[in-house]
């Protein structure tokens, strides 16, 4: 999978709990709960669908590098 | 809903040592310091303003401010960035005059409401102690609201003064400051040529910086109001429960009880000011004790959480179920992976922590979790687990001492009946008049009425007491929704999701989750020409999550062709309630017809 394709299916993924975000205006480096509203409940269904759709276990103690969304897409990408 | 589910089995009590303490609890011996304890006492633990009364702001700072406590750090901040700073209780007490003082220059009156909304930055405690120190009203927005919940909480609370950030205010406040005429300040944190660029606004640190800082206290009393705390109804407009700079007396001695608050204690609330706890034990309840309270600006991470208390060297912690749970997934290994040896106690309030997550807390902590009950109304810990006292897992504790708990039922004549059988479920009530205790409805007389009969309060949640006196939450008497902790009124989201142009008919209810307790789910019936589709579901979901915020906004919408309703109209929540979790659907004489089972998918992400 490419990186474009993982940013794709990361942002689908994002989507599909947050149906109001606009991907384009995301900015890659800064933590995705500082510019998307997302409680615990939401951040979880978001971890465990990304997990679902790669296959890629995210243990809790990973949580720090999968917080931004190019952390979240190269993390997935090199597991 | 039906509530005469069999109770689980209940996991056997967890007992509490008692001999030698390393470090002894405040509340050794319960049934001693209930016999003992009398409120006149414990108002003794304060000093009383310097020319008579009681202002909350002298209390939690001055009293400290001119003690050996001065240099002590007051509130620790750990911000977003990794920066760790501190105010010391005598800078606490420089900053929140200055802020009075900034008040008092913009001409606002004593009495005022000032609302706050902001994430937790040093900001909004010194906002929120120096609102006090004026004489004027905080009232706390949750940051992660939507503009409309912000909207009808400034507007019911006739907010005149509203202190938050830039980017905040640009994001939920800005648009629709029109709308908000009682708002006559503005006060933002930012650099100066953001708030410049900001017509109708003040720059909140250039306004600290140049005010004076000589000592400023309002001459309020116990019974001056102080706080107002917005809450959720079942029907109508959120209420805004109102309380006194008396309350304090509760907040310190449930403060030292329930929570065991001690000299040189580092406390660690996890609880948003934006809700009554992040206030009560986030800000008031610490400071009145003296200890150094820790306030962590960023979001819930296990690693990072255990981190925190580690290095922090956090000795009481008070957490909410969600994050507890959300450990438990995390696995206890975690926790012992980190050196936690100065955890003392822990606390968790909210919703009902369930019994196996109680018990977890020996794996993780050494200890068991301790639960505790309390609500908006209340202002402060009513029902606790106690350091000393053994656990009956899954049980919200004793009551207080100088706190009065029955298990009631409603009679007809607007009287109540006390059920003293064991076990025996009905209507939890407190003896009214405990210093905490809310003193109205805002604009609202007759629903504040309506909370007491009898000289009981009534707390429309739903429970039993079992033959030793530990008492068991059941569920709630109305359709309140509890998510993570917060109430939400079902009324105030189906009739902003009414403002959706594809819904002709909505209504909201809450569905068990093993997480967040329960989460948010909205029946909708879509407009004629409408396709009740994942893509509608999706719109309207983002719709909410944008006047809403992610905290209230339904996480799942399921479409449904029309809703079950009452003859006189109104939507039969519990009926859906019923269906949804497969429980028999009770009387149904009321209904106005059959109403088919929902059709169509579930729309969740």
């Amino acid at each position: 999978m490419t990186q474009d394709e993982m940013r794709a299916l990361v942002l689908a993924e994002l989507q599909r709990i947050a149906p109001e975000v606009d991907g384009a205006a995301l900015d890659g480096a800064r933590p995705l709960r500082e510019q998307v509203d997302l409680d615990s409940v939401d951040y979880l269904g978001f971890l465990v669908a990304l997990h679902k759709a790669t296959g890629v276990d995210i243990p809790e103690s990973d949580y720090e590098a999968v917080a931004t969304l190019d952390g979240c897409v190269a993390y997935l990408l090199a597991h | 809903m039906s509530l005469d589910q069999p109770t689980s089995i209940a996991p056997p009590a967890l007992r509490k040592p008692q001999g030698e303490w390393a470090v002894p609890p405040n509340l050794r011996d319960y049934d001693d310091a209930r016999r003992t304890f009398t409120w006149t006492d414990a108002a003794r633990a304060l000093d009383g303003s310097p020319g008579g009364g009681r202002n909350i702001a002298h209390e939690a700072v001055d009293r400290h401010a001119a003690s050996a406590r001065a240099g002590q750090d007051a509130l620790r901040f750990l911000h977003r960035d990794g920066r760790r700073t501190a105010l010391t209780y005598a800078a606490l007490a420089r900053a929140t005059r200055k802020f009075a003082h900034v008040l008092t220059g913009l001409g606002v009156p004593a009495g005022s409401t000032v609302f706050v909304l902001a994430d937790r930055i040093p900001e909004l405690y010194v906002a929120a102690l120096g609102t006090l120190r004026h004489g004027s009203v905080f009232s706390p927005l949750f940051s992660a609201f939507g503009p409309e919940p912000i909207r009808s909480r400034v507007t019911l609370g006739e907010g005149r003064v509203l202190v938050t950030t830039v980017a905040l205010y640009k994001a939920k406040v800005m648009a629709q400051r029109a709308e908000l005429p009682s708002l006559e300040h503005v006060l933002l944190v930012g650099t100066p040529e953001e708030v410049a660029a900001l017509p109708g606004t003040h720059d909140l640190r250039a306004l600290l910086a140049a005010a004076p800082d000589h000592p400023v206290l309002a001459p309020t009393t116990a019974d001056s109001l102080a706080l107002l705390h917005f809450t959720s109804g079942t029907t109508g407009r959120p209420k805004g429960a109102m309380h006194v700079h008396g309350a304090i007396v509760a907040h310190l001695a449930t403060g030292r009880l329930a929570l065991d608050l001690q000299d040189g204690d580092v406390f660690w609330c996890t609880a948003d000011p934006g809700w009554v706890t992040g206030t009560s034990y986030g800000i008031i309840a610490p400071l009145a004790a003296g200890v150094t309270c820790l306030v962590d600006e960023g979001d819930f991470e296990p690693e990072r959480w255990y981190r925190l208390l580690a290095q922090e060297r956090v000795t009481v912690w008070y957490t909410a179920p969600t994050a507890i749970r959300l450990l438990v997934r995390a696995g206890a290994e975690l926790a012992r992976a980190h050196d936690l040896s100065a955890l003392r106690f822990v606390a968790s309030v909210g919703e009902p922590l369930n019994a196996d997550a109680v018990v977890w807390g020996q794996e993780a902590f050494g200890q068991p979790i301790h639960d505790n009950w309390w609500q908006t109304e209340t202002g402060g810990i009513m029902i606790a687990n106690y350091r000393a006292m053994d656990v009956r897992p899954g049980s919200m504790g004793k009551p207080l001492p100088g706190v009065d708990a029955a298990i009631v039922e409603r009679t007809n004549d607007e009287q109540v009946r006390v059920l003293d059988a064991p076990d025996a479920q009905g209507e939890l009530a407190l003896r009214a008049g405990w210093p905490s205790m809310f003193r109205g409805y805002l604009h609202d007389e007759e629903r504040y009425r309506r909370c007491f009969a009898d000289g009981w309060y009534l707390t429309g949640d739903l429970a039993r007491r079992d033959a030793d006196g530990y008492f068991w939450f059941v569920g709630r008497a109305d359709d309140v929704i509890k998510s993570s902790g917060h109430l939400i009124g079902p009324f105030e989201v189906e009739s902003t999701l009414l403002e959706h142009p594809a819904v002709a008919e909505a209504a909201v209810i809450g569905v068990p989750d093993p997480v967040a307790g329960e989460l948010v789910k909205a029946y909708v019936v879509a407009k004629p020409g409408q396709a009740a589709d994942d893509a509608l579901a999706a719109t309207i979901r983002g719709f909410a999550r944008q006047r809403f915020g992610a905290a209230v906004a339904p996480k799942s919408i399921t479409f449904v062709p029309r809703l079950p309703r009452t003859r006189s109209g109104k939507i039969l929540r519990r009926l859906l309630k019923a269906r949804e979790l497969g429980l028999p659907e009770g009387d149904l004489s009321t209904l106005e017809e059959p109403a088919p089972p929902p059709a169509g998918g579930e729309h969740t992400p």
